[in-house]
């Protein structure tokens, strides 16, 4: 244990992320039960990656000098130089196409849009110039990027500022979506994510920048990464399979704990990788739990779920022992207002509440409003 | 030159011709200096402009007379080829613009590099690229560049520089500018040279790319290929300000005849030097298409007949390469003649064997998705009979 944090602090400097020993948990794998949070966790990712691979940069709006909007990127500009970790001006369009530019000749950008919403300017590119590239080059041209920042919804943002990319960028061929949830998570897919050689979208959440975690030695060594486009099975169970990914994996936590309480046994599947997509891994759970609810922060309408649903239905009908239930956003731009934005997100209970129906143990109540 | 000492050359050596015909040998490998001016000045926004004498030889002439003529036979073979719709989709031609392909090869290595929009034959094969695999491409053929899965505007030759081929208007220009960037990352002492149209040069990406590469120094060479029509709109009526080599503002800029491969090398030559030291620069270079905007278009309902002639007889870029070999006695006219025809022979041997080029096998459609797919599956159009595991 002190070895370990011997190894952080030893090269010269402030560490830009900090370990917090704690009284070991119930759940958690590691021996010693240190803890991180997500932030910090992004910020080692990257400083080891940049540290193993000169051409590995950060780009994007305030990483440098204000050490990241969100602090993701804090040190680093100190560590490694403007060179490699560079503020740009406010121009996504021009700065994702010249990322992409600069990975066609070999190097490995990493962009950072400061909300997704914002990379709807720049969306030709990841597209178009990006994920396209190897395909229409028959393997010429390959794009090793890491396009990566926070998606989805925080707090109070309003409209503009809270969508979820999640299953736009998932339904592009080329591009990889990762999504990660918790400490480990973040860790091992931001590393898998720039040592690969494919565009990934990385979609993480500003809600969960603060949130600690704890994490196992495994984690914390600079070659841990974590395999691209495999699940995660955070809770067993056998009456129902809910899947979930960033933010809401926590929210299906918690109410897999409400329904034991309740007798329902919920196996939650954290997906990590949108695309693609772990189809066996939730299919096989299916077929055990014969119930599925899946979650997601996003628009309902052609949004992951749906997908999934799909899927299911295509790969599983026979196990199904009940209707496949989707628990998404709200149909509706974002509000601002408390108790509306509070309607527009899902909640616990209605994770609950779809669990419950998959058990013929709830009838909904709207059903033509 | 100016025409009337041309004339008055051409008739001198109409007598010494017989009698002068074994120095021709020597003179047509030679690399000695010819200087030639340029018919037109450059102009400069914020520089002071290189001079209109250019050196060259009788050797580089030669090429460039070779080089324009198979480029130029191969865009009229694919108009036919598209005609008889064995090129589908998009075909856009580059018939009349071949002088900014040759002139800037002229100027720089296979290790600066070359991005441009979808009008990219010729400049892909100004790169190293071999005909066969152009229309081998543009026949969705096996032996095309990329395979037969890129089609007309998405040619690449990463080996020779040339990173495409690039469909959506303007989206090239960043992408060339994060090329620059890679270079000057890099330390290589090369510099990118990013091609673009007048329709082209009003996208908002250019301006903020062209802001980045000046505040950071990128060795990158904007090039406007202004053939005064963005598909059919006439610069006039899509910009406010045409003058594409002033629109850089705190960039400096040279506008080029781009119909005269002698100037636009040396202008390629003086931005590559500039870039390297101080940044960006734009050039413009102000050329001609005959064809229209792609095969759909026929490309006189915006424009006259009269105009694309009068181009043609006055500007044609291998006709001013043609009289000035003849002028210098480079080369006689029966050579040259010869050497057209045997730009045609080239391609109708190359459009043969790529027709025999088969179509790609059935399980491509599913390589090149990724460079690492992890085994993961992808579907057909029914995903019940169709699946793969992407390698």
């Amino acid at each position: 244990m002190s070895a370990i944090l011997r190894k952080i602090i030893a090269p010269g400097g402030i560490p830009a992320w900090g370990i917090r020993v704690i009284a070991s948990r119930t759940y958690s794998s590691s021996a010693g039960g240190k803890e991180m949070t997500v932030r910090d966790a992004l910020n080692s990712a990257l400083d080891e990656e940049m540290s193993a691979d000169p051409s590995v940069l950060l780009m994007g709006e305030e990483v440098g000098e204000y050490q990241g909007a969100y602090k993701v990127s804090k040190g680093l500009l100190d560590k490694y130089g403007p060179k490699r970790v560079i503020d740009t001006p406010i121009t996504e369009a021009g700065f994702t196409g010249m990322a992409v530019g600069a990975a066609y000749h070999g190097l490995r950008p990493v962009v950072e849009f400061m909300t997704f919403n914002f990379s709807m300017q720049a969306i030709d590119h990841i597209i178009n110039s990006a994920a396209k590239s190897n395909y229409m080059s028959s393997g010429q041209i390959s794009v090793p990027i890491v396009f990566r920042g926070p998606n989805g919804a925080a707090a109070g943002v309003g409209a503009q500022h809270s969508q979820c990319y999640a299953a736009w960028y998932a339904s592009c061929p080329g591009l990889k979506v990762l999504v990660p949830y918790n400490s480990e998570d973040a860790r091992g897919l931001l590393k898998a994510a720039i040592r690969d050689p494919d565009p990934v979208v990385f979609l993480e959440n500003e809600l969960l920048y603060g949130e600690s975690f704890p994490i196992s030695a495994e984690a914390l060594d600079s070659s841990f990464c974590l395999p691209i486009g495999k699940a995660k099975i955070e809770r067993e169970g056998k009456d129902v399979t809910i899947v979930a990914f960033s933010k809401m994996v926590g929210y299906a936590l918690q109410a897999a704990e409400i329904l034991a309480k309740e007798g329902v046994s919920a196996e939650v599947i954290n997906l990590r990788s949108i695309r693609p997509l772990d189809r066996a891994t939730i299919n096989t759970s299916v077929r055990k739990t014969n119930r599925l609810v899946t979650v997601e922060e996003g628009f309902p309408q052609h949004g992951v779920g749906a997908e999934i649903c799909a899927s299911i239905v295509e790969e599983s009908f026979e196990y199904l022992d009940a209707p496949v239930e989707r628990i998404t956003g709200a149909d509706v731009p974002m509000p601002y207002a408390a108790n509306l934005e509070r309607m527009a997100v899902p909640q616990v209970e209605d994770i609950v509440r779809a669990a419950k129906r998959t058990c013929y143990r709830s009838v909904p109540v709207a059903v033509n409003a | 030159m100016a025409l009337s000492t041309h004339r008055t050359t051409t008739a001198l050596l109409r007598h010494l011709t017989p009698a002068i015909s074994y120095l021709r040998h020597i003179s047509t490998d030679s690399t000695s200096t010819i200087t030639v001016e340029t018919s037109v000045p450059f102009t400069g926004h914020k520089i002071d402009p290189p001079s209109r004498s250019v050196d060259t030889t009788a050797q580089e002439l030669m090429s460039f007379f070779r080089d324009m003529a198979l480029m130029r036979r191969m865009e009229i073979a694919a108009d036919s080829l598209y005609k008889a719709k064995l090129i589908r989709g998009f075909c856009h031609l580059y018939d009349g613009q071949e002088a900014v392909a040759v002139g800037m090869e002229a100027a720089i290595t296979r290790k600066d590099c070359i991005i441009t929009a979808y009008r990219d034959h010729c400049i892909f094969l100004g790169r190293g690229g071999t005909l066969l695999e152009s229309f081998s491409e543009l026949m969705g053929r096996k032996d095309g560049c990329s395979k037969g899965k890129g089609g007309s505007m998405h040619f690449y030759k990463k080996e020779g520089g040339f990173y495409g081929g690039h469909g959506i208007v303007g989206a090239q220009i960043p992408l060339g500018c994060g090329l620059a960037f890679a270079q000057k990352y890099k330390n290589d002492e090369n510099v990118t040279f990013t091609l673009y149209g007048d329709g082209a040069a009003n996208q908002g990406q250019l301006f903020e790319a062209l802001n980045m590469a000046a505040l950071w120094d990128l060795p990158a060479i904007l090039v406007c290929e202004n053939n005064h029509y963005g598909m059919g709109t006439a610069e006039w009526r899509a910009a406010k300000s045409p003058a594409y080599y002033k629109r850089g503002d705190y960039v400096p800029g040279l506008k080029v005849d781009g119909m005269d491969a002698l100037a636009v090398k040396q202008a390629c030559r003086f931005a590559k030097e500039h870039a390297l030291k101080n940044g960006p620069i734009i050039l413009e270079m102000d050329t001609y298409r005959y064809h229209g905007h792609s095969m759909s278009d026929p490309g006189s309902t915006y424009r006259t007949r009269d105009e694309i002639s009068g181009v043609r007889q006055e500007r044609d870029p291998i006709e001013r390469v043609r009289k000035l070999l003849l002028a210098y006695d480079i080369a006689n006219e029966k050579e040259l003649k010869d050497i057209e025809k045997e730009a045609r022979k080239q391609v109708d041997e190359a459009i043969a064997k790529a027709k025999e080029s088969p179509l790609p096998e059935p399980s491509e459609l599913f390589t090149n998705v990724y460079v690492k797919g992890y085994g993961v599956e992808s579907f057909g159009a029914d995903r019940k009979e169709i699946r793969a595991a992407l390698p």
